[in-house]
């Protein structure tokens, strides 16, 4: 019993990392690439969600809704940074956090402004519905495993586009060192665009992803851009790589401890006790394990400057 | 050096004597404000609005402490209003209501809590140091949200304000508008000192250099910490102010976007003058108290209904202020003022 629900949660923790590092993959090329704070990425992941419920409600088909959803969120994270963050990268750190707070108050008044306050819901899309054993006697929803593979897609993609394309190298020399690969006559204004755009999109992709399983709400980014920003911090800013391996950390940390720390705790506390504490240690776990990492490593695990 | 190092504080300027009838005239209002509130028609309306404001000019004004002389941008300021809040709300649920037990317990658990996470964040630089406060900040709201025992995610209210040895000082309005302004004038001589000593100076100078004061003989560590707790401890005591004047303590108080709100207080007011930070406090707080008052005259020629949405998506228009501000207004109202001088 322990073990099949412990893959259960191992599952869930894996699903919930892929999402993260969809997110915390484009908020540390942003943060590492251009040494620019946006708090407004988890927004662009609210308005992938609300962007995915509005297109299925009107064509009836979330397949459909997804491939018009990624071009609009491209086109949404663009006019932003057309219209506010281009004239935010030379600001230093702190005027960079205000004005991008500025930007998550008027979404977040905005999406209430055009679809309500009330959450919207997103049918789980009829091919991918229901359960499937995946061990004995252990069911599994389909939509899930979905999202898995659609993230692992996402990170190997991701993963040949940094390491083996020719924008992909002046993204990783723009993350070492952004002045000198202008000075070497790269367009980096360009390079900018398309690292912004791109990341709003993958924001954008991720809000779409779990709009089916999550209600979609107004603030639904907030939290989870903390949560991004956290493992961006573990993986060391500017690196693919770290953000990948501490998003799964990250979300098996979180989805794990939830379960197990009540239990563990039991070992050593009287069962009362021990599932209050439990309650109250396991949403901090993963600030503590941040704490600890930052402790040792202060640049986190993969830094990408030197 | 970062562009916030660069930002004089206008204390140390040269147009010192002119600024400085700045503080004497806010100090001024305020002690006016009861005197005006007792005609205004709406005297608990406007004395508990303005209580607010002085409450969260000293939070502001902590923070400004370290971000304006220190260049520490904290994102988890918010969390020493939670424990000033929760260390008067717990107490006060275990029967200790007095607030000369409350207050030094509050101050005690921010010293603390202040020495833990300072130690930690401060052996980071810029923008980790940005994240690391932010990540305890989130551990503390986590942790509120979780005591089940105290409220848990609603809150809890409570039975009454604190009282002082004994006796019900604080249980009117006019009493606790009177005992915040002695603490915001108490908090704000204290901080001007720190600022003007020696080791304000030493503080200073590490924003500026930290190299260079280590080679001189300094540990700009050991002070950022010493200044770190004592502007955690200062956002204590706003918090249990906080927590009488509303009479409610829930974890809204500390969450991440409540410690966006109090930097942009001090951004709004200028960085680095203190009484600037105040100045932001009341204009942040009247702002968003009277915007949605402003959309409704301003939407006049539009139809009811139209008026009414304006009204009530009034932060459609407060974050592209926001936005203005730090992209056009630099160096916040106090900057404004001090243009005008020159």
């Amino acid at each position: 019993m322990t073990a099949t629900l412990f893959l259960v949660q191992a599952l869930n923790g894996l699903q919930f990392g892929l999402i993260l590092f969809l997110i915390a993959a484009g908020l540390t090329l942003v943060f590492g690439v251009m040494d620019f704070i946006n708090l407004a990425h988890g927004v662009q992941y609210m308005v992938g969600a609300y962007l995915a419920a509005a297109f299925t409600a009107w064509t009836g088909n979330f397949g459909l809704a997804l491939l018009l959803a990624l071009p609009s969120a491209l086109a949404f994270g663009l006019l932003l940074e057309v219209l506010i963050f281009r004239h935010l990268y030379d600001r230093d750190h702190l005027d960079q956090v205000l004005a991008t707070f500025g930007v998550i108050l008027f979404l977040n008044q905005g999406v209430k402004f055009v679809w309500g306050a009330a959450p919207l819901n997103v049918p789980v899309p009829e091919i991918l519905s229901g359960s499937i054993e995946i061990a004995d006697g252990l069911l599994y929803p389909v939509y899930r495993l979905a999202i898995i593979a659609a993230g692992l897609a996402v990170a190997a993609l991701l993963y040949g586009l940094v390491s083996h394309t020719r924008v992909g190298m002046l993204v990783r020399a723009g993350a070492s060192n952004a002045p000198m690969v202008a000075a070497l006559g790269v367009n980096i204004k360009r390079l900018f665009m398309i690292v912004f755009g791109f990341g709003a999109m993958l924001a954008g992709f991720a809000g779409a992803m779990v709009a089916p399983i999550l209600s979609v709400e107004p603030g639904m980014g907030d939290n989870i851009l903390i949560l991004a920003f956290v493992v961006i911090v573990i993986g060391g800013i500017g690196s693919i790589r770290g953000a990948f391996l501490a998003a799964i950390l990250v979300g098996l940390v979180d989805t794990v401890g939830r379960s197990f720390a009540p239990n563990l705790l039991r070992l050593v506390l009287d069962p009362a006790n021990a599932s209050q504490t439990g309650r109250a240690i396991a949403p901090m776990l993963i600030y503590i394990f941040m704490a600890a990492i930052l402790f040792f490593r202060p640049a986190g695990l993969f830094p990408a400057k030197r | 050096m970062s562009p916030i190092a660069e930002t004089r504080p206008v204390a140390i300027t040269g147009q010192r004597r002119r600024v400085e009838w700045l503080p004497v005239i806010l100090f001024g209002a305020f002690v006016l404000a009861p005197v005006f509130a007792a005609f205004s028609g709406a005297e608990g309306y406007v004395l508990s609005l303005l209580t607010r404001v002085m409450i969260f000019g000293i939070a502001a004004m902590s923070l400004d402490l370290i971000l304006g002389y220190g260049a520490l941008v904290s994102f988890g300021h918010a969390a020493f209003l939670g424990i000033g809040g929760y260390a008067v709300g717990i107490l006060a649920a275990h029967g200790v209501e007095d607030a000369l037990v409350q207050v030094p317990v509050a101050l005690a658990a921010s010293a603390l809590f202040g020495l833990v996470t300072g130690a930690i964040s401060l052996r980071t630089k810029g923008v980790y140091f940005i994240m690391i406060t932010l990540a305890f900040g989130q551990m503390l709201y986590f942790l509120a949200t979780s005591l089940a025992s105290y409220g848990g995610d609603d809150g809890m209210t409570l039975a009454a304000r604190s009282l002082v040895a004994g006796l019900p000082l604080l249980k009117g309005d006019f009493a606790l508008y009177w005992v915040c302004f002695v603490c915001l004038l108490g908090t704000y001589v204290l901080a001007r000192s720190i600022v003007a000593s020696r080791f304000g100076r030493v503080l200073r100078g590490s924003r500026e250099n930290a190299t260079r004061m280590e080679a001189i003989g300094f540990h700009p560590f050991r002070y950022q910490l010493v200044a770190y707790m004592i502007s955690g401890m200062m956002a204590g005591l706003a918090g249990c102010l906080l927590a009488n004047q509303a009479e409610f303590i829930s974890p809204a108080f500390m969450t991440w976007q409540r410690s966006g709100e109090l930097i942009f207080m001090v951004v709004l007011g200028g960085l680095g003058s203190l009484h600037g930070a105040v100045l932001g406090a009341a204009a942040f707080l009247l702002l968003e108290e009277f915007l949605p008052e402003i959309l409704h005259m301003l939407g006049f020629m539009l139809s009811t209904d139209m008026q009414a949405r304006l009204v009530e998506n009034w932060k459609m228009v407060f974050g592209p202020l926001l936005i203005l501000i730090v992209l056009f207004a630099r160096g916040g109202i106090m900057g404004m003022l001090g243009g005008r001088h020159e």
